[in-house]
């Protein structure tokens, strides 16, 4: 295939952030079209990739490679697989769906909309890249926009979030950094290329790889966030506006998941046995400790937050098990979290929006006058808490599946966690939408029709995952299961 | 080569000293603020015009004290592109006396000279006087706001250090010569293939040669000039000082121990690695507490310099490719920075952090540039700065110095802190204060040009690493 569609998808947003550098800053409508434009064209393209996309097919597809730094070996080469087509297409839903939830930006529109689109070509980027350099490079351009857009258009405390944010995941990401030139020096050929890796450095003596596998896990544990990294993450997502914290959620902690899959699984197969147990267990503590976490906050934003340390948990989880069953349900909690807590985001949003609060005990009986709010705010709090009909069941569950041949105790313990989940949604359900009305409410307006357009494709793809999961999960078998040989885990 | 001969190598000094010569008298009879500096500036251009080709031999000129070789010949383009970028940034700098802007383009232009005799010199004493001859014009041009008493202390402090250091140097080349019966550094480096050298007596003149190179690059422990002379001097001088005695000073640490001392110097790479660790942390700790900018960044160049000395202590082909890369970065980016604290301080007449509060919105342009430089000083892709971190900490990986480049990436995130934090006042904090004025065309230009380099030497580097390959011989012998 000629037409570099990767390529086009990855950096269409940046030339779109460029265009609008060139608009004058007055013009906020064609700012809005243009940034709407451009995503709106990258979800069609990525759209056009799940169409084309073979299915049966589980190496590289739409592989691009070229020079970029020969001298010391370093190509631009991009490709996806079952493990990223779905992120991608996960990321472009997202990007233009919160782009359109930004329309309610109010100052300084000209630079959000650019750092946005800067932010999008990094995140789709980091999917694509083959190449350790360029996956490096992509991964930290995602750093700068962030923190200018937590620090500019957040909350109280924006400052203090956006450095803590930057601060923490470079510190992470420098360690990766050592673990890529650590894997180049140690692999013959050198190369950074990482289908050539994933053929060699499996070779590597074990002590070798347990060094780098750490340094890879310093990177990805940040973003995903694993516990006890994680907590920048109530802060950042608390602090940051709606639309960013959405992709915050949706698509920024599901860098560092694809990381463990694409990279630290993938190329050190015998450091991935060895630390099954301790991911294992940190996956159990992100549960039920995210839970539990979740359970205490009044604030509705943070708890939301912590729910995702909780989720990202059966990822952790899944990964550790070693079996297909396993990284299929992982691979797919990935997706199905970026769609529903990328809705909680906006629902979120939605009420902080009209209400100025965030406080969850400050509502009640909401469910009379904002009936369609309420109906949203109930789909994506059970697909949430794991109701099965919905996407979040399908994944746990198979995570929960994969896991429990492998570790017994740790599986269910998680389960505990999953109690606990369904009970602080449901708690939160109670407090915001059943009860008497608080009299402070009684003129609330329910969702307008932008912010349903924003949630309805979520929804969708929420319900059809969980009533027909073989929709999302055929993108991803073959390439699970030829990973799984790789990695010589069960293929159960 | 005989002396006629040689001549057509030195034809850019000839060109800069005939200049410099001009602008003195001529300095005399008109009084204009700008025409020094159009001259200064034609004077690098036509020397760089005329710098001598790469050449595969490496010609000896003038008795063995100079040579051609390809090296100096990548580090004398670069000083002119330093010299270059200051004279534009010095012609938009409103805080220099109109009355002497002929003598400040004389030292200008005699610095130039000497950075270029300097990393081209063979011979250790040669590369003495040149370093004096450069740090005796930085010293003056540090005091040019002769009534500031941050500018006269500063550079009395500059002076003082450097003094004892050059001191320290000098003596130690005296040993060499004990030692060697030449101060030739071809015929020292043959004496020490053969071996016969007392290991101790090598050490120390190790030692006292490294001191007075280590002050010249701003390494611990001979820094401590460092801030007080950044702060003190007038902005544009900073800028010279912070870029063009550094690369020099790495230019000479390069030729003498990873040329000629090889073997010594491997022997002792465990001690400049610990060099490079306290330079790097003890710029990086301090700079976080800083409220003045230049202060600030005086003290992120002292860390830059200890990630520098990082590719020097791999001592290998990489190692220098890195250092190599990392010096040009750097001077396009610190260059940037200060370009655009004058650009500010032109305006607002202040180089407190504090006063760059919502520099985005009273100034866009210059807020943009400044966190450019920044970032790139930060080393975050795809700018210059990260690939030249990248190399070292490459090359130390590649090296087995596993601790120095876990050093070496820890400090790059306690660094991003405080360039971060310049960040924050100007994008994230609201504008007080005094609206900025009209900008100065020359530093505008120069910014451009160096903007341009830093997004191209980390977008697309090939060109500048095949410059540079095909510049570091020495590993190639």
């Amino acid at each position: 295939m000629h037409f570099p569609i990767l390529s086009y998808i990855v950096f269409l947003p940046l030339a779109g952030g460029i265009l609008i550098l060139l608009t004058p800053k007055k013009n906020i409508g064609l700012i809005k079209a243009t940034a709407t434009a451009v995503t709106g064209l990258g979800l069609m393209l990525s759209i056009l990739l799940l169409l084309k996309f073979n299915c049966a097919n589980p190496s590289m597809q739409f592989e691009e490679i070229s020079g970029w730094i020969p001298s010391i070996n370093v190509s631009y080469h991009m490709g996806i697989d079952g493990l990223s087509v779905g992120l991608i297409f996960l990321t472009t839903l997202l990007s233009f769906v919160a782009c359109i939830g930004s329309y309610g930006i109010e100052t300084r529109q000209k630079e959000y909309f650019f750092l946005y689109l800067l932010l999008s070509t990094g995140m789709l980027g980091t999917f694509c890249a083959l190449d350790l350099v360029l996956f490096y490079v992509l991964w930290e351009i995602v750093l700068v926009p962030m923190y200018f857009l937590i620090g500019i258009w957040g909350g109280a405390r924006k400052e203090y979030a956006a450095i803590k944010f930057f601060i923490y995941t470079l510190a992470g990401s420098v360690f990766m950094l050592l673990g890529i030139l650590a894997l180049y020096f140690t692999s013959t050929p050198h190369t950074f290329n990482m289908l050539e890796l994933g053929k060699t450095a499996g070779a590597l003596t074990l002590g070798l790889q347990i060094l780098i596998f750490i340094a890879f896990y310093l990177g990805f544990a940040v973003k995903v966030p694993v516990f006890p990294f994680h907590t920048w993450l109530p802060d950042a997502h608390v602090e940051a506006p709606t639309p960013i914290s959405v992709l915050l959620a949706g698509v920024l902690l599901k860098m560092g998941g694809y990381g463990f899959f694409r990279i630290s699984f993938s190329l050190l197969k015998d450091a991935a046995h060895y630390f099954a147990l301790p991911f294992a267990i940190l996956g159990v503590i992100n549960i039920v400790y995210g839970a539990l976490v979740a359970m205490a906050q009044t604030d509705f934003k943070k708890m939301v937050a912590y729910s995702s340390v909780s989720h990202m948990g059966f990822v952790m989880l899944g990964l550790a098990s070693m079996t297909a069953t396993g990284f299929n349900g992982a691979l797919l909690e990935m997706f199905n979290h970026g769609m529903i807590t990328g809705g909680m985001f906006f629902l979120v949003g939605v009420l902080y929006d009209r209400a100025h609060t965030r406080d969850l005990d400050k509502f009640g009986g909401l469910g009379v006058k904002m009936p369609v709010y309420a109906g949203m705010l109930t789909v994506f709090a059970l697909a949430s808490l794991g109701l099965p009909g919905l996407s979040g069941f399908i994944s746990e569950f198979m995570s929960l599946m994969g896991t429990y041949p492998v570790f017994k105790l740790i599986t269910i313990i998680s389960i505990f966690g999953l109690i606990v989940t369904a009970g602080y949604f449901l708690y939160m359900l109670q407090r915001i939408l059943l009860g008497p009305l608080n009299a402070r409410w009684a003129d609330i307006l329910d969702i307008n029709k932008r912010e349903l357009f924003t949630l309805v494709p979520l929804m969708i793809i929420i319900i059809l995952v969980g009533v027909y999961p073989l929709s999302a999960l055929k993108y991803q078998l073959a390439a699970v299961t030829a990973l799984i040989q790789k990695v010589g885990g069960l293929s159960f | 080569m005989n002396i006629i001969e040689s001549i057509r190598f030195i034809i850019p000094e000839i060109i800069l000293l005939g200049f410099a010569l001009a602008i003195l008298v001529s300095s005399l009879f008109i009084r204009n603020r700008n025409l020094p500096g159009l001259f200064a500036l034609a004077a690098v251009v036509a020397a760089s015009l005329y710098l001598p080709q790469t050449q595969k031999t490496n010609p000896a000129l003038f008795f063995n004290m100079l040579t051609g070789d390809s090296f100096s010949v990548f580090f004398k383009e670069i000083c002119l592109f330093i010299t270059g970028i200051v004279i534009l940034i010095s012609m938009g700098y409103k805080a220099l006396n109109e009355d002497s802007m002929g003598e400040y383009y004389f030292l200008i232009l005699n610095a130039a000279i000497a950075m270029l005799l300097a990393v081209s010199s063979d011979n250790l004493l040669m590369i003495y006087l040149s370093l004096e001859m450069l740090s005796l014009v930085s010293y003056i041009l540090a005091a040019f706001l002769k009534h500031d008493p941050m500018s006269s202390e500063g550079a009395l402090k500059y002076f003082l250090f450097g003094a004892l250091s050059t001191g320290i140097m000098l003596y130690g080349i005296s040993l060499v010569y004990g030692l060697f019966g030449t101060l030739d550094l071809s015929s020292i480096s043959k004496a020490m293939a053969q071996g016969q050298v007392n290991a101790l007596a090598a050490f120390i003149l190790l030692i006292l040669i490294l001191a007075g190179l280590s002050f010249k690059c701003s390494l611990f422990p001979f820094h401590m000039w460092a801030p007080d002379a950044y702060q003190g001097a007038p902005t544009a001088v900073t800028a010279f000082i912070s870029a063009g005695p550094k690369a020099v000073g790495f230019a000479v640490i390069l030729r003498i121990f990873t040329k000629n001392f090889f073997p010594l110097y491997m022997d002792w790479s465990g001690l400049i690695a610990l060099i490079s660790i306290f330079t790097m942390t003890v710029g990086n700790v301090i700079a976080i507490s800083q409220d003045n900018i230049k202060r600030m960044l005086a003290y992120s160049s002292i860390a830059q310099a200890g990630y520098m000395a990082i590719g020097f202590v791999a001592g290998s082909p990489l190692g220098m490719e890195g250092v190599l890369y990392y010096i040009l970065a750097y001077a396009l980016m610190n260059l940037g920075a200060f370009g655009c604290i004058i650009l500010v301080s032109n305006s607002i007449k202040s180089d407190a952090i504090e006063d760059y509060a919502g520099l985005s919105k009273k100034d866009p342009a210059s807020a943009f540039m400044l966190a450019v430089f920044l970032l790139s000083l930060a080393g975050i892709p795809p700018l210059a700065g990260f690939l030249g971190k990248f190399l070292v900490f490459a090359a130390a990986i590649q090296s087995k110095f596993i601790l120095l480049a876990v050093a070496g990436v820890i400090n790059s995130v306690i660094a991003a802190f405080y360039y971060m934090r310049v960040i924050k006042y100007m994008y994230l904090d609201e504008p007080k204060g005094i609206a900025a004025g009209p900008k100065s065309v020359p530093i505008q230009i120069a910014l451009a040009i160096v903007i341009t380099g830093v997004l191209i030497a980390g977008i697309y580097p090939s060109p500048f690493l095949n410059w540079i390959r095909a510049s570091q011989s020495f590993f190639a012998q």
